[in-house]
């Protein structure tokens, strides 16, 4: 510090003070410009869903609740009334998924049938199921093409359609600081919209690339609203938060087969009751060739790969 | 009690109060970094109405330049402990004077890395959730719970140790050792904790081969070693030219030194890792071809790689040498070893984990200027901590701030 400055004479005391009053004061004005354009947030949680508690804590009242809060804002975002339901898990079963490799043929009704289902955003379209047209002779990956076009099935390829795996030991269920994501007693890895932090360290972790973001405010307009809607599954998503593959919640724990199983022309897709041993699935498991993709990460998928030979 | 506390206060806001002297190189230095901090804020401010789709980050490159930033600046903040190794555990008296001005460093250091995970969070308004008892923490399984933890205690170790040590000399008085011996040597242990739970964030991942390597830890400490002392080499010559406050070249060669071994280790640990991917030419090479050497026609990285590569080497050469002795070459050196460590540990390392995607996409990431100037925004942000941290403490060290020293004008 200079001599000069450190002067006790009145006159420096005051343009120091004037200076310092004018510094603070065009300090303040240009950081009000620098947060000017927080004037559009259009999506500023309530204070009553800012201080919600975690799925796991909410009592019977605060869910029914949240699912009319939830029904209320559709409404007034889409004028579509919906019916926001919670199902429990179904005792005595774990759903479990077989894709039949051999007859897949890569026309991808699926993964349009699960984007009309759950509401994903349409712009950017999200999808959850990826078709990995294959090179024969090849199971890398890395070969594999996701935006293949043209008629199928190619004759030198063969398809692999990939979603959430419903993991017995999910990396993403482990990976998340927050506990907003987990394994429900029927199998399934849920995640809760309004717990989530979007941290993203699940798809880092997800072995599969399952898990998609909302990287802005989902759009969807009103005829594209499914109306039928799970709190754990597919009511319209909030931006900055994760989802995914989720078996279609809503429909499965009603008894109908998820959007995707239902589509395919094929006959490829099998979902159904692990612990069912007459299940269709527990057939296949015990009858085919099955197994799962990316054995060695040791993740126990309850999603399986079969053939028939 | 409450006299003491008072006492405190009134010590802190003397403190305080320095801050708003300087000359004109001061006043300039700052106005500069709060513009950029502002820049920052304003493109953050953007982020948050539209949200992370202003970012070059995708479903596929779901980690970018914030986690980048994040990795090395949990090494600088971690260096902080090869200064007080030596003036602690082998009473070696040649960094005494500076350890107190790593240790601010740390604290402002931690503090932007806490800001570079907030702004890659998508819903910033739920942090709460990540609070040990009101929140629902995921601990001990999630290791980013792990991180929060440890990144918070560090804080608070660092800042208690300069806050109480400060005081000490303010107060003339002699500090006693139960207050902060017990802190200084948990907070050696907590600088190697920092940078290994974050090094565990990615190795953990048994879907990324790229970061599921057992060498990563100790890389990061190496490279923290050298970046972070490195990085006070030149911090002590500003703060020698422009302040009353000595620090011997006996102190900034000592640091040399360490930032000479730590350098040697990290370029060994490196090569250890390139000849595992490269030689063995398993189907997990993918990430680092993809970064070295460009994969299906994507070339994204190449050159950052290469020149980080290049840097590394020039400066390894350098402090080897007996010219770096003198303190161009030294800070020559130390500009490009830092300069290098961050796109080799930033976008070296985050990056080509996520390419090519676990199903085989190959989706490069480019930041986008939103996204840089938010990092601009928080590098000014720190650097401005850090001013002011030195600006607060400075006149103590020197002892022109004392309980009965009058009040600058």
């Amino acid at each position: 510090m200079s001599e000069e400055q450190k002067s006790d004479s009145p006159g420096g005391d005051i343009s120091r003070r004037a200076f310092l009053a004018a510094a603070a004061t065009a300090a303040v004005a240009a950081t009000a410009a620098a947060l000017a354009p927080l004037k559009d947030i259009a999506d500023l949680p309530s204070l009553e869903e800012f201080l919600r508690k975690h799925y796991k804590e909410l009592t019977p009242a605060d869910k029914k609740a949240i699912l009319a809060r939830i029904a209320e804002q559709v409404k007034s975002k889409y004028g579509v009334t919906p019916n926001v339901t919670d199902l429990p898990p179904l005792d005595g079963v774990e759903f479990g998924y077989a894709l039949n490799i051999g007859r897949c043929v890569g026309c991808r009704k699926c993964v349009f049938a699960c984007v009309d289902e759950n509401n994903q955003s349409r712009n950017p379209e999200i999808q959850y199921i990826r078709v990995l047209e294959m090179k024969k002779g090849s199971i890398d990956v890395e070969s594999a093409n996701t935006t293949y076009e043209g008629e199928v099935p190619k004759k030198d390829s063969y398809y692999m359609p990939v979603q959430c795996h419903q993991c017995r030991k999910a990396p993403c269920v482990k990976a998340c600081p927050v506990e907003a994501t987990w394994v429900e007693p029927d199998g399934v890895v849920v995640i809760d919209y309004n717990w989530c932090i979007g941290c993203r360290y699940c798809m880092a972790a997800c072995p599969y690339g399952a898990r998609r973001f909302n990287f802005e405010e989902a759009q969807l307009t009103a005829e594209d609203v499914n109306p039928e809607m799970g709190y754990l599954s597919n009511r319209p998503r909030p931006k900055g938060v994760v989802e995914k593959c989720h078996f279609c919640l809503h429909r499965t724990r009603a008894g109908k087969y998820p959007a995707c199983v239902e589509v395919c022309p094929t006959g490829s897709r099998k979902f159904g009751n692990l612990l069912d041993p007459k299940s269709e699935i527990s057939t296949i498991l015990q009858t085919k060739r099955v197994y799962v993709l990316k054995e060695e990460v040791g993740t126990l998928p309850r999603f399986y790969y079969y053939f028939d030979i | 009690m409450t006299t003491a506390l008072k006492d405190y206060f009134i010590f802190v806001g003397r403190c305080a109060r320095e801050t708003i002297h300087g000359d004109w190189r001061y006043f300039l230095w700052m106005t500069a970094l709060t513009a950029v901090a502002l820049l920052g804020l304003n493109a953050y401010a953007k982020q948050l109405v539209i949200g992370l789709s202003v970012t070059g980050m995708s479903d596929q490159v779901s980690w970018g330049l914030y986690i980048a930033n994040f990795t090395f600046l949990v090494g600088m903040a971690a260096a902080a402990v090869m200064l007080v190794v030596p003036v602690y555990i082998y009473k070696d008296e040649t960094l005494h004077d500076v350890v107190i001005l790593g240790e601010l460093l740390a604290v402002a250091v931690i503090i932007m890395c806490l800001l570079f995970v907030t702004v890659d969070l998508g819903r910033p308004d739920r942090f709460w959730h990540m609070i040990p008892g009101i929140g629902k923490f995921n601990w001990p399984m999630s290791m980013l719970s792990w991180d929060v933890i440890v990144l918070n205690i560090y804080l608070a170790l660092n800042a208690h140790i300069c806050g109480y040590l400060v005081y000490m000399v303010y107060c003339k008085r002699k500090p006693a050792p139960l207050w902060y011996i017990p802190f200084v040597f948990t907070a050696i242990v907590w600088a190697f904790s920092i940078h290994t739970v974050t090094a565990f964030l990615y190795v953990g991942l048994g879907g990324r081969p790229y970061w599921n390597s057992a060498i990563i830890a100790p890389r990061f400490l190496a490279s923290a070693f050298t970046a972070g002392p490195g990085f006070l080499i030149l911090t002590l010559q500003v703060i020698r030219s422009v302040s009353k406050y000595r620090i011997d070249d006996k102190a900034i060669l000592m640091l040399r030194s360490i930032v000479q071994v730590s350098m040697i280790i990290n370029v060994f640990l490196l090569f250890c890792e390139l000849f595992k991917e490269f030689y063995t030419d398993s189907a997990h090479v993918a990430s680092a071809k993809y970064l070295y050497f460009g994969l299906h026609g994507h070339y994204g990285l190449v050159p950052w790689i290469w020149t980080a590569m290049v840097l590394d080497l020039v400066a390894l050469v350098l402090l080897m040498l007996p010219q770096s002795k003198s303190l161009k070459y030294l800070n020559l050196a130390c500009v490009l070893a830092i300069i290098g460590i961050w796109i080799e540990k930033g976008m070296g390392l985050i990056i080509p984990a996520f390419v090519p995607s676990p199903l085989g996409e190959i989706v490069e990431y480019f930041p986008t200027l939103n996204e840089w100037l938010i990092c601009a925004g928080i590098w000014a942000f720190g650097m401005l901590l850090y001013t002011l941290f030195l600006k607060m403490t400075l006149p103590v060290l020197t002892g022109d701030l004392t309980p009965t020293s009058s009040p600058p004008a």
